[in-house]
């Protein structure tokens, strides 16, 4: 078992042909995707990597029966890609691209919900199941299978929290980076409810940083819903106010947004609160062994 | 991207939202011809840097005469102002904005902003007009009106009702000019992709009108590519130099005050690194995300942007190779050791795909200053011994 993905989900790429698109098509097939087509306007009918790329993706969701978009086409256009993933009736789309104007993610975000797909990201990652089905750009080498669910803001902290928990000789049921955008798709609280009803799950490790308040959200909901073991660290506790750190929603707002409150928001909610990334395998180590 | 309070006022202007006339000055010269241009008996004489506060750190003043308005141009053009919003090190003044004066009855306050957890723009308002925000909130939150927009409705006439009446205006003339004033402003931040929007006061002046008296606008970055008039407003004097020269190079480059520079890879992973210096006993002397493709090139750049800092005593070089391997990033480091004179300890670490390799080529290079470190946490003692020089 696992979240969102497995060996049988049937991906499209959008954004098949470009460079980025057929870089990392190919790494996700190589890792064991069943990537079954890919979507680039007017080279419907000619072949990518081996396989069919159409004009539109309702046409690639009708001949291949995909249900998954992996998005890889330029800032500009992201909005107008969600949107038709969702108008062709994918259920989850993987929006990889750094660097889509806000608004236009508002309004695709609201359009997606009403027809009821999800979406990962933009400016993230992606999803892995361990050893099943990768679908985005981190290295599948470190994701060893086993029973911690992650969910990210960040790409490689994602691949630091991965990579310790399984040197401390645990695995990874499915790891989720869900970006570090003002406006994001799936967040703590949906997946904290995927992995807490996923019997193969065992723990829960959560990666947030400053700005915004979805790690508070999360750690309300951590209190009332969740009963597996639940490691978190929130990054940017050195950080100063009114900067933005990288992501464009890593910013404190005046006094809003710091990792003190989230920090001890969690820690009330009672997670694990580490206060270096690099304690996060060890305090994992901790949970699952009590 | 932020602007200056005149040129927000000139995007004010374009959406039909009232201001006090005004014109920008470089020279006392032009201050005095602005305010000659304005008429009136009062002008205002406003320092424009990118920050608030400005009125407290006396980048505000008011003239009564063209002798005054002369006098505290001069006064303001070149001065360094202290805010609460710039650091002890202030900002230099480089242009001032004459303003006519005005006619002050009452004070409000008016923003827009991105509320991310609703994921709609929401109008804030308070009667508390003139005072900082933060503490209105803080103090007495009841005291602020927040309304959520939908922008797949826009603005709508309930919105208005719901501000006017929430801030307490019973005249239904003055209610209407407020609700023309509010809605062009939600206007304007959508059609502008802003991400933020502060009037602070908006003003009721004797004869009912409101008008913005300040203006402050912030826009989202990914978005400048569809809006070159706004793009062209960047003043590149406001930002930090260095974190300017760095952007060039596809750097993301923040100066903190510490000890120990820190040169990694993604923007989590950057903060986490700070974070791990701080709880061993370090100081971090910056935020650098080197990005996916640190090469190089690109570590050469970061080696020199850090060592401008003279108050860094080691680098921590702290890289989770994903699709780009670790060898190749090693090779870069060496390769940037060159190009640049890196005159305090290294500690390099290198996680992920080709790690081994990585520490046997930098194991082989054999450089004195170069310290290889096996993980995030061994990295972060060895920089926080070398900082103490230990």
């Amino acid at each position: 078992m696992s979240i969102l993905v497995n060996k049988d989900t049937k991906v499209i790429v959008q954004g098949f042909t470009g460079k980025e698109g057929s870089f990392h098509a190919e790494q996700c097939l190589a890792y064991g995707t069943k990537i079954v087509g890919g979507v680039t306007p007017n080279k419907g009918g000619q072949e990518h990597l081996g396989l069919p790329v159409f004009n539109t993706v309702k046409d690639a969701v009708a001949t291949t029966g995909a249900t998954v978009s992996m998005i890889f086409v330029p800032p500009a256009f992201v909005a107008d890609a969600v949107m038709e993933a969702a108008a062709a009736g994918i259920t989850l789309a993987v929006v990889i691209t750094e660097g889509a104007p806000v608004r236009d993610m508002q309004a695709a975000k609201a359009f997606a919900v009403k027809h009821g797909m999800m979406t990962i990201g933009p400016n993230c990652p992606g999803v892995i199941t361990a050893e099943e089905c990768k679908i985005g750009i981190m290295p599948g080498a470190i994701f060893k299978k086993g029973h911690v669910g992650l969910i990210s803001k960040s790409g490689t902290l994602t691949y630091e929290g991965a990579n310790q928990v399984c040197k401390e000789g645990f695995g990874i049921t499915t790891a989720v980076g869900i970006g570090g955008d003002p406006i994001i798709g799936l967040s703590y609280k949906q997946l904290l409810k995927m992995f807490q009803e996923d019997d193969d799950t065992h723990a829960i490790v959560m990666i947030g940083e400053i700005g915004g308040d979805l790690e508070i959200q999360a750690a309300h909901y951590i209190k009332e819903h969740i009963t597996k073991p639940v490691v978190a660290f929130i990054a940017g506790q050195t950080a100063p106010a009114g900067k933005r750190m990288g992501h464009a929603g890593a910013i404190i707002s005046g006094s809003a947004g710091t990792a003190k409150e989230k920090m001890d928001a969690l820690e009330a909610a009672g997670v694990r609160v580490v206060v270096s990334p690099a304690e996060i395998g060890k305090a994992v180590k901790e949970v699952l062994s009590k | 991207m932020n602007i200056h309070e005149y040129q927000a006022k000139q995007i004010f202007a374009k959406y039909g939202v009232p201001t006090p006339r005004g014109i920008i000055a470089n020279t006392p010269e032009e201050a005095v011809a602005n305010a000659q241009e304005l008429g009136g008996k009062i002008w205002v004489v406003k320092a424009q840097i990118h920050a608030g506060g400005r009125g407290l750190g006396g980048g505000v003043k008011l003239a009564r005469s063209m002798d005054e308005v002369k006098q505290l141009a001069s006064e303001i053009l070149g001065m360094t102002l202290v805010t609460h919003q710039t650091g002890p090190e202030g900002k230099l003044v480089q242009k001032v904005y004459i303003e006519e004066g005005a006619d002050i009855v009452d004070e409000l306050y008016l923003g827009v902003v991105l509320d991310r957890a609703k994921e709609m723009p929401v109008i804030m308002a308070s009667t508390e007009g003139g005072m900082d925000i933060e503490t209105v909130a803080h103090n007495t939150p009841e005291k602020i009106i927040k309304i959520a927009v939908d922008p797949s409705i826009g603005f709508q006439g309930f919105h208005g009702r719901e501000l006017v009446f929430g801030l307490g205006i019973t005249d239904p003339q003055e209610q209407n000019k407020l609700i023309k004033f509010a809605k062009a402003l939600y206007t304007l931040y959508m059609e502008n992709d802003a991400e933020m929007i502060e009037i602070n006061p908006l003003i009721k002046t004797g004869s009912g009108d409101f008008m913005a008296l300040d203006g402050k606008m912030g826009f989202d970055d990914s978005a400048l590519g569809r809006h070159p008039e706004i793009a062209a407003m960047r003043d590149i004097s406001e930002e930090d130099a260095d974190e300017r020269e760095a952007s060039q190079y596809g750097l993301s480059y923040i100066s903190l005050d510490g000890e120990i520079g820190c040169m990694v890879n993604g923007a989590g992973l950057a903060m986490g690194t700070m974070d791990t210096i701080n709880y061993m006993g370090g100081t971090p002397a910056n935020f650098l995300d080197v990005g996916g493709s640190a090469n190089a090139q690109t570590v050469a750049k970061g080696f020199e942007i850090i060592l401008k800092n003279p108050k860094v005593k080691a680098i921590f070089v702290n890289i989770f190779g994903g699709i780009v391997r670790c060898d190749r990033i090693a090779n870069g480091i060496l390769e940037a050791t060159k190009l640049v004179d890196v005159h305090v300890p290294v500690i390099v670490r290198l996680d992920g795909t080709n790690a081994p390799e990585a520490a046997e080529i930098l194991r082989n290079a054999n450089i004195p200053n170069v310290i290889a470190a096996t993980d995030l946490a061994d990295g972060a003692a060895k920089a926080v011994a070398a900082a103490k020089g230990e």
